[in-house]
């Protein structure tokens, strides 16, 4: 579903390169140090990154010199995921037409996607009136209603206590299923991987050192470094 | 005990000083309150007219310009936002004198309209204002998260969407505070009316005092000038002060955010044009006063004199403004009790409720009966020139003691540290760099003031801005041109100075 080959990128004085192979339906880990490019990673293949040499596809599509709204990608960062002076039901609207002039069926989308997520009695509030965990679910709302096959997740939950992370983890790996949505997701938590995760990409000095089965990851016989990064 | 007999000392004097200069407008202005003619409802509708038309025209050029300067980059930007922080930096007299170069008779866009009255003191403020706007606008737009335009970019928004629902909301907010200050500078703008306003048909309160005061010698009449000033200027600070002092120039971050809008042609188009028009309104006139300054520099006696009285009240009331914001900073820094902190605070920000007119008004109905004011006038320009210089004394000091106050306190208490010794071996080195910025904005102030000096001066006291007025009022513009070279020149030197010393590292 998502190939980069020898997709290089530099970034002051970081030199990165990454390959990297990801099946439909799959849900990858990305783990490292601060710094390694893994926020990098996902800025090319949502292309607000160019690489300088390399090939991105998705889907099977070159993604060289695609915009951003080209591509079949919806990404929720760490924070600034709505505007806050809008409610919560126009911000979701905006993944459906950004001039907010939706038909009733949309509408209906729009309705659904926010029943899905557990915010229905909040359409008419403001971004700001809601808690970090209820804005993140304004960002997935919009996710399921853009309908893109990839999701990329830049940290989204690392501001949310450990039970609301799990609630979160949960929400999307059901939407996951239901949607056969291939998803890539940074985190700074290991365990948030290890639960959610089938394959884990470790990033090192902007390279993915290794791509392992979650289990194996976690294994006693894992690399050296992934080991000494766990443990801290 | 030391701080409080200080702080007794230094409020004393403030207060003390306002007092004389407000009571005998209250007495006399209220003496003459049934001779009220048409003049000052006149006085007062031009000054809040041009005020009006001054912010809407600075604001509504600035808004696109900023918006441009967000979406762009390019060679030579960060080198156009510093040339965009010059008109404020320089001296009033200074600039105006590169407008009347630019775009008087003689200048090389002359005769495109009459730069005095109305439209001479428009292109003025706008000059100084707009930039202004600019880069406190620009901050706003420069702190907008880099997610809000990646996320702009995946939804597809145009140009109006990414106004509508990122930078609109983002300046939205600022745009009140924005305008209220650009309307209190414009409200109590001297040096531009006095220069280019044309007679009774264009004159605000502030320079109508000056006029009653020392052309007129009519006190009764500048104290209700005064006295009206000082609603106009109270009630302004009152509303509009509530906005202003929520803005907040922060100095731009160098990771610029990318941005995916604005990339076709008729945006890059836009978007140049604005920014030229940006250039065109703020360099002509800088350029004018170095070029034209650069051969007419005569060195001879009244330059030498006015540049050493210019320093010399400058070093005086910058040490004057310092003495009485650091004593006040330290006790309201300590102080608990809310009324007696908002009060320094008051007296801190006087003289922008009472601008130097009124002030100087009070000032001479008290003491001209009693004392010849020209034997005292150097002292009354250093006193109004240091209460002047107060607002800009307060602002980088005030936050530093608090801190320093929170941080060191209990330590030092519990360490027995106090008296000279505290204040040699904590205080000084802590404050070193709010205090050496503080002091240079006071002198920076004062040496630019033409307020004070035209209100108190004589021939025997001649500043820098002052020399500069008497040349241009000979019609010796050459003169005139070479006094503001030096006049910038020194101001600039002391501003890069404050610059170095506010970036240098702390060795705390």
């Amino acid at each position: 579903m998502i190939t980069l080959e020898n997709v290089g990128f530099r970034y002051e004085d970081m030199v990165m390169n990454f390959n990297l192979q990801v099946a439909k339906g799959e849900l990858v880990g990305i783990i490292g140090p601060s710094g390694a490019g893994k926020s990098t990673l996902l800025s090319l293949i949502a292309g607000f990154d160019d690489p300088v040499s390399g090939r991105i596809s998705i889907g099977g599509a070159d993604m060289e010199g695609v915009a951003p709204d080209q591509r079949p990608v919806s990404m929720i960062f760490q924070d600034h995921n709505s505007f806050a002076h809008l409610d919560v039901w126009t911000n979701v609207a905006l993944g459906i037409s950004a001039d907010l002039k939706l038909d009733t069926q949309q509408h209906e989308r729009v309705d659904e996607a926010l029943t899905r997520v557990g915010l229905s009695d909040f359409k008419a509030r403001k971004a700001t009136e809601l808690s970090g965990g209820e804005r993140q679910r304004i960002a997935i709302a919009r996710a399921l209603v853009r309908d893109k096959p990839v999701l990329l997740l830049d940290e989204p939950f690392t501001a949310l206590g450990p039970a609301l992370r799990r609630d979160m983890l949960d929400l999307i790996r059901e939407i996951q299923v239901e949607r056969k949505l291939t998803i890539l997701m940074v985190t700074h938590q290991p365990e948030d991987a290890r639960y959610a995760a089938s394959r884990i990409a470790f990033v090192q000095n902007g390279r993915i050192a290794h791509v392992l089965p979650t289990k194996q990851f976690f294994a006693a016989s894992a690399p050296v470094e992934i080991s000494a990064y766990l443990r801290g | 005990m030391f701080w409080k007999l200080t702080l007794a000392i230094a409020l004393g004097f403030i207060l003390g000083a306002v007092a004389l200069g407000f009571l005998p407008l209250l007495w006399l202005g209220f003496g003459q309150a049934f001779h009220i003619d048409d003049y000052l409802p006149r006085v007062v509708v031009f000054t809040l007219k041009q005020a009006f038309l001054s912010t809407l025209l600075s604001v509504a050029i600035a808004l696109p310009v900023a918006l441009a300067l967000a979406r762009r980059q390019f060679f030579g930007r960060e080198a156009l936002l510093r040339i965009f922080s010059v008109p404020l930096a320089l001296p009033a007299i200074v600039a105006i004198l590169g407008i009347v170069g630019v775009y008087g008779n003689s200048g090389p866009f002359g005769g495109l309209f009459s730069i005095y009255g109305l439209k001479g003191i428009l292109l003025a403020h706008v000059f100084f204002n707009m930039p202004l706007a600019v880069r406190l606008m620009l901050t706003r737009l420069e702190s907008i998260p880099a997610e809000n335009f990646r996320l702009a970019a995946q939804l597809n928004f145009s140009a109006g969407q990414v106004f509508r629902f990122i930078e609109w909301p983002q300046l939205a907010s600022a745009l009140m505070g924005i305008a209220s200050l650009i309307f209190l500078l414009c409200t109590a703008s001297f040096a531009v009316v006095l220069i280019l306003g044309g007679g009774p048909q264009a004159t605000t309160l502030e320079v109508a005092i000056y006029q009653s005061l020392r052309l007129d010698f009519d006190p009764a009449r500048a104290s209700i000038l005064a006295l009206a000033q000082l609603v106009t200027c109270g009630l302004l600070v009152l509303v509009a002060g509530q906005f202003a002092r929520e803005i907040q120039v922060v100095p731009p971050t160098l990771a610029r955010t990318r941005r995916w809008d604005g990339k076709s042609r008729f945006s890059k188009i836009l978007d140049g044009l604005l920014i030229a028009l940006g250039i065109v309104i703020v360099v002509p006139p800088i350029l004018s006063v170095i070029l034209s300054g650069i051969g007419s520099i005569r060195p001879d006696g009244s330059l030498f004199w006015a540049s050493a009285t210019s320093l010399l009240i400058g070093l005086a009331s910058a040490s004057l403004s310092i003495a009485l914001g650091w004593v006040l900073a330290e006790t309201a820094a300590r102080q608990p009790r809310t009324f007696l902190k908002s009060v320094i605070t008051l007296a801190c920000l006087a003289s922008l409720i009472m601008p130097p007119a009124v002030l100087a008004t009070g000032w001479f109905v008290t003491l001209s009966p009693l004392a010849d004011m020209s034997r005292y006038a150097i002292f009354l320009v250093i006193i109004l020139n240091a209460l002047m210089a107060l607002p800009f004394v307060w602002s980088p000091l005030y936050p530093a003691i608090t801190d320093s106050v929170q941080r060191h306190d209990r330590l030092c208490s519990s360490l027995g540290l106090s008296g000279l010794a505290r204040f040699k071996l904590i205080d000084l080195p802590v404050l070193r760099k709010p205090l050496g910025l503080a002091f240079l904005m006071a002198v920076i102030v004062s040496l630019g003031d033409l307020s004070a000096i035209t209100l108190f001066g004589s021939d025997s006291l001649v500043t820098l801005p002052a020399l500069i007025f008497r040349q241009m009022g000979n019609y010796r513009m050459n003169d005139a041109a070479g006094t503001a070279l030096v006049l910038a020149a020194f101001c600039f030197a002391l501003i890069t100075i404050a610059q170095r010393w506010s970036q240098s590292h702390d060795h705390t």
